[in-house]
């Protein structure tokens, strides 16, 4: 008795009792499905994780001047000294003012906008390029020019593309628009990536009152050096304030890894969760299992006396639990793969974030094995059972 | 050579709390090839207990049993579904046909264990169905058959894998006498073939039908010899009340 036979001889069975045999994967299913939508929810966020640092930067560098305990601070110059000092890690710098209130153009107010005064080597930082006009020089910083730089979508939402040379106001204080960057969002809308104004630093303190400047961007040369950046930034900050409470230094690089050893923690145990799953299954398998070889009591007799080993009817119901368990398994990827469809769909209308719950193939392959090894597990002792009845009294039951 | 069956002394007992039953008492018989024999006696006399010895799915309290000159005691349990598939062919009472299967795939079953491929398996079951003249019944489940049919099909069944022996347990006790005289018939011509029957009942007028007769009567044997022998249907009561 080969393979196929004993596969056949075990379809055969499980078809049979067709309903019997759903119920019994049940769990199975459940269990399967759980795992791939929750890896695959791990993965969307990943991924989404990952593109939304992407557009932060993940080489730039944010830091904080707190200044607590003494009162002392730190000029710009000492700043961009640092970054002087360590140029092979430490690619550019720039102050970055926040600047508060509305912004207006003509009789229409922004709300969303984000303004902040930087130096003219930040849309560089930023990776950003220019559609129009140009980009803020060394003159406009140190001449406190009232001119700003200003997002695509501001550019095409209240100018129809043809800002550069008008004005716009925050606050009471008019601005000149001197160029405008390119689209960096495949939509744009209110509050996003592009609905920004850059204006000089400079500017933006005064305008603001911000006498010492307390927040700084950095980029290291590549993700890799960031490291090596954060140590330099802070050693020259130590340096000033003789307190490691005086600063933060936060590395996005940093960030994202903490994010993803977070996520990675919460998926796992979640994981895990929906795996207990799969062992109720496993126990709803055997239960069946063991039904089912009283009920086939007889039948086992009958086999016993025509020649069948008990090894070949232990095999026939290992093999009927495992074939059992893998159906219930592949209904489980296919349902599993179906609810990664549907969530992405959710998610993306009620987040309206770009997310997609992707499936792992990793994750799939495991579902393969653990729910056929559950099979094995699980259909062992109702197999040993039919394996050790006694032809004899089998061959009686009634 | 060594008979073909051979008991020694068997003694089968079952112990129910306090009382033992003593299913088979001291049995010393042999058994050639080619011998068509039956044992017969009253219910509960140990017919049973001693074919599932001979049949290799039970074995002995005391004494052996020896097949073809081994004794079985001495064999491990793969051994003996071995020797089950290929020197045995059971036939019983109640066909024990699995009732989930058609006819060919019930007759199947014995050469699925012996490892037959499946296109030989198809062929040779399709054979011995058709020797049956079960033929145009081949895809059909057992209970759309009747009592007849069914147990020609457990026949077929019985010698599809070429066993030397053929055990009949009560084979006509659950059909009416005409199929009964029809298997009856089945066994004779498979006997005169060379196979080796062994039939047990409980019916004098079937044991008849065979060459030789064991009697059994509370587990012991009380006839051994001819089936057309004056003493050969006479119980031991009757044999003290003649003398
Ligand atoms: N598994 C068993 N457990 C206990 N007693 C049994 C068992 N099998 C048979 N017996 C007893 O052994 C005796 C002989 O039974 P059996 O061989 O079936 O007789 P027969 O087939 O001649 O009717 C009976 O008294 C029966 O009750
Ligand atoms: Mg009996």
């Amino acid at each position: 008795m080969n393979f196929f036979d004993t596969a056949r001889l075990a379809l055969g069975n499980i078809m049979t009792s067709k309903m019997r045999t759903f119920l019994t994967m049940l769990g199975i299913i459940i269990g399967v499905s759980a795992v791939i939508l929750i890896v695959g929810l791990g993965n969307g966020m990943q991924i989404y994780m990952e593109r939304s640092f992407e557009t932060l930067g993940t080489n730039t560098i944010q830091v904080m001047i707190l200044g607590r305990g003494s009162s002392r601070s730190i000029s710009v110059d000492q700043i961009y000294r640092i970054a002087d000092e360590n140029s092979d890690c430490i690619e550019n710098v720039s102050p970055t003012v926040s600047m508060a209130g509305t912004v207006k153009i003509g009789t229409e107010t922004l709300n969303s906008t984000s303004v902040s005064g930087v130096s003219e080597d930040y849309m560089e930082m930023k990776t950003y390029q220019l559609s129009a006009g140009r980009d803020l020089r060394y003159m406009d910083i140190k001449d406190r020019k009232a001119v700003c730089i200003i997002g695509s979508y501001i550019d095409k939402e209240y100018f129809n593309g043809s800002s550069v040379g008008k004005t716009l106001k925050v606050g009471s204080r008019k601005l000149t628009i001197i160029g405008v960057a390119e689209q960096q969002e495949d939509e744009m809308r209110s509050g996003g990536t592009d609905d920004f104004i850059y204006l000089p630093y400079t500017t933006a303190a005064r305008y603001s009152n911000t006498g010492n400047i307390r927040s700084y961007m950095f980029t290291a040369m590549d993700k890799d050096s960031s490291d090596r950046a954060v140590k330099a930034i802070e050693n020259g900050l130590f340096k000033v304030f003789e307190d490691d409470r005086s600063y933060t230094v936060i590395s996005m690089a940093q960030l994202l890894d903490t994010f993803t050893t977070m996520l990675n923690v919460m998926i796992t145990i979640l994981a895990i969760i929906a795996g207990i799953s799969l062992v109720v299954g496993g126990i709803g398998i055997m239960n069946i299992m063991l039904v089912s070889v009283t009920e086939r009591t007889r039948e086992i007799g009958i086999r016993k006396a025509l020649g069948a080993k008990e090894s070949v009817i232990m095999s026939q119901f290992v093999t009927e639990a495992a074939v059992t368990s893998v159906l219930g398994g592949s209904v489980g990827i296919l349902f599993g793969i179906a609810l990664c469809r549907i969530a992405t769909v959710i998610v993306t209308a009620l987040l309206d974030v770009d997310m997609q719950v992707v499936p792992s193939a990793g994750s799939i392959a495991m579902a393969v094995g653990v729910s056929a090894g559950i099979g094995i597990l699980f259909g062992w002792l109702p197999a040993r059972k039919a394996a050790n009845l006694n032809p004899i009294d089998a061959l009686r039951y009634e | 050579m060594a008979p073909l069956i051979e008991f020694r002394d068997v003694c089968k007992y079952y112990v129910m709390g306090d009382n033992t039953v003593k299913a088979n008492d001291h049995i010393s018989m042999t058994i050639d090839r080619g011998e068509f024999v039956a044992i017969v006696g009253q219910s509960g006399s140990g017919k049973s207990t001693c074919m599932n010895i001979i049949g290799c799915l039970d074995v002995p309290t005391s004494g052996s049993y020896l097949l073809d000159g081994t004794d079985v005691g001495s064999l491990s349990k793969p051994r003996l579904a071995e020797i089950r598939n290929k020197m045995l062919g059971f036939v019983f009472q109640q066909y024990n046909l699995l009732p989930k299967y058609n006819l060919i795939e019930n007759v199947e079953v014995p050469l699925m264990y012996a490892g037959v491929p499946r296109g030989e398996r198809r062929r040779r079951a399709m054979e011995a169905l058709t020797e049956l003249g079960l033929a145009e019944h081949v895809k059909h489940r057992p209970n759309e058959l009747s009592g007849g049919q069914q147990q020609r099909v457990s026949i077929a069944r019985a010698m599809v894998g070429k066993p030397p022996i053929l055990l009949a347990d009560e084979p006509t006790g659950a059909l009416d006498s005409r199929t009964g005289r029809e298997v009856l018939r089945l066994l004779k011509e498979l006997n005169a073939a060379g196979k080796t029957v062994i039939l047990i009942t409980h019916d004098n007028s079937i044991a008849v039908q065979a060459k030789r007769i064991i009697r059994l009567e509370d587990g012991q044997v009380t006839y051994d010899g001819p089936a057309d022998h004056p003493d050969a249907m006479k119980t031991r009561e009757q044999k003290e009340a003649v003398s």
